[in-house]
């Protein structure tokens, strides 16, 4: 029984990671309908510059602030130079030039940083846990993993909902030609939601880094994860794409608890049960 | 120097001509209406004006500028605000929430603020939490108006305001622009109701196929020449 409890505390944490995996990828969907299928790379390339940082001294903390700052400006580098170009009825060519940095980023880090396994170490916190009382501990970096994921979505959710910025935000969502009209620039709120993104897929990366080992190619497979967190949790909806990222680690950790081959299917299967059962997603946002 | 304007002004959606050189002016505190049979070109030639579709940088001149070129967004700032056709509320966001993103672009303050929208359209201050779209189709036309003040615009295009609503809704609605024109800003309006745009206009344009067939004040404007203007007989 104890058992029990324990992989479902350990299956929640997983689930933080997982949505802030998801939050970028749910945020430029929800206001530009795209779907970056560089996504995953992009947290591998936020782990390769805070680790490149952290092996030159830098504090792990320090390093996150710095790289976080530069991988917003990549976005919106991306998206006003490039993915801005693409804006239109057709999603193949977005979906193509994604596809394309994808592959371009594994590349470049393997030739950088060649396919060794690495590892972001953050001192004593690599193994520290808190002690729950009944035999349960749970980790200090999964903990700070899931509320860091928490703090991203109530700091998003402030923005979108409580600021000028974030009103732009939803009416370029609604209707970007009607926005024009009230003099709301839409290609700089595209690339400021890939800044947003891309932020976030840096913080991501500490904890990707600081999890587990990751090396170059691992990047589609966070892809997969975070796409299954935010259509599990509907489109459109930040607490659901938590909601989704606690539902794929709940399954993967309950499934490798029955058997560890199992860890990773169960996560697909819990998504493929969920689309069977709610095919628009937990939390769905009432329009379109 | 007027306002507004236009200089055998054309216009393309694709390979589809839709404006043939339109030249139109506005001064300074008047109302234009612009009148047509459906395909006329009306929305376009607002659209444009509006900077939602490419024009030559010279063929709309705006405060003594050349704006053709310029993007909608800039074209805000600028001071022309576009009311558009079927209200285009933004339906995720709240009345309030639609009213102050029309005043995104106005850094600077003027006399259009939410309490003044409040006071012309006291209808909408009682439902400013709710959802723009669950209000009455003249309580949305309201918000889209309202929102298109909220930008202190100098020239506000009205685009079809009374399409789709009750005579006695159309009546109210219009009955507010003399307090829009009250704190100088001019009135470009499109109407289907040929009469109501008379009525309303200091001077009137007829467009038929892109062109304009005919112009000039409401009162030296007979019948037979409208009606040969409209339907090109």
């Amino acid at each position: 029984m104890l058992g029990w409890i324990d992989t479902i505390v350990q299956g929640v944490l997983l689930g933080g990671l997982y949505a802030l995996y998801a939050t970028g990828l749910s945020v430029i969907f929800g206001i530009m309908r795209l779907v970056n299928l560089a996504h995953g790379d992009l947290i591998v390339l936020g782990a390769f510059l805070i680790l490149v940082l952290s092996t030159n001294g830098i504090n792990i903390v320090l390093a996150a602030a710095i790289v976080a700052p530069i991988m917003f400006a990549l976005g919106y580098a991306l998206q006003s130079l490039v993915l801005n170009r693409t804006l239109g009825r057709d999603v193949l060519p977005p979906l193509l030039i994604t596809f394309g940095l994808s592959i371009i980023l594994q590349n470049a880090l393997l030739e950088l940083f060649s396919a060794d396994s690495r590892r972001l170490h953050v001192g004593a916190l690599d193994a520290a846990s808190l002690a729950l009382g009944g035999g349960i501990a749970i980790g200090i970096m999964p903990l700070l993993c899931f509320l860091t994921a928490i703090a991203v979505i109530v700091a998003l959710n402030l923005l979108f909902f409580h600021t000028a910025l974030g009103r732009a935000f939803r009416a370029t969502s609604d209707d970007a030609e009607t926005a024009q009209l009230m003099g709301i620039d839409n290609r700089a709120i595209y690339a400021i939601a890939m800044g947003i993104a891309f932020f976030v897929c840096a913080l991501a990366g500490v904890f990707l880094g600081a999890r587990a080992n990751f090396d170059p190619s691992i990047g589609p497979a966070r892809l997969i994860y975070a796409f299954e967190a935010v259509i599990i949790g509907g489109l459109g909806s930040l607490w659901g794409t938590l909601a989704g990222g606690i539902v794929v680690g709940l399954a993967q950790t309950i499934g490798a608890q029955i058997n560890p081959e199992w860890q990773i299917l169960a996560g697909h299967v819990a998504f493929l049960g969920v689309l069977v059962v709610r095919p628009r997603g937990l939390f769905p946002r009432a329009a379109d | 120097m007027p306002l507004l304007e236009t200089h055998d002004l054309t216009a393309f959606y694709g390979d589809f001509q839709a404006l043939y050189g339109i030249s139109l002016t506005l001064q300074a505190g008047e109302t234009v209406a612009i009148i047509g049979a459906n395909g006329a070109g009306k929305t376009t030639f607002l659209k444009t004006v509006a900077g939602l579709i490419k024009a030559q940088p010279s063929a709309v001149r705006f405060a003594g500028n050349d704006v053709g070129s310029r993007p909608a967004a800039e074209i805000v700032r600028r001071g022309i605000a576009l009311v558009p056709e079927g209200r285009r509320l933004f339906p995720s966001l709240s009345v309030e929430e639609n009213l102050l993103v029309g005043g995104y672009s106005s850094r600077y303050s003027g006399y259009w603020g939410l309490k003044s929208v409040y006071q012309l359209f006291p209808a909408l201050a009682e439902r400013r939490d709710a959802p723009a779209t669950a209000l009455s189709g003249g309580q949305q036309q309201m918000v889209a108006i309202g929102r298109g003040l909220m930008s202190n615009p100098k020239l506000l295009l009205c685009d079809e305001i009374s399409l789709g609503l009750a005579p006695i809704v159309i009546r109210d609605i219009y009955a507010v622009l003399p307090d829009v024109k009250a704190q100088g800003t001019s009135l470009l309006i499109v109407e289907q109701d040929i009469m109501r745009a008379l009525s309303v206009a200091d001077r009137v344009y007829c467009f038929q196929e892109g062109r304009v067939t005919l112009s000039g004040r409401p009162q030296d404007l007979t019948k037979d020449a409208i009606h040969a203007a409209y339907f090109g007989l």
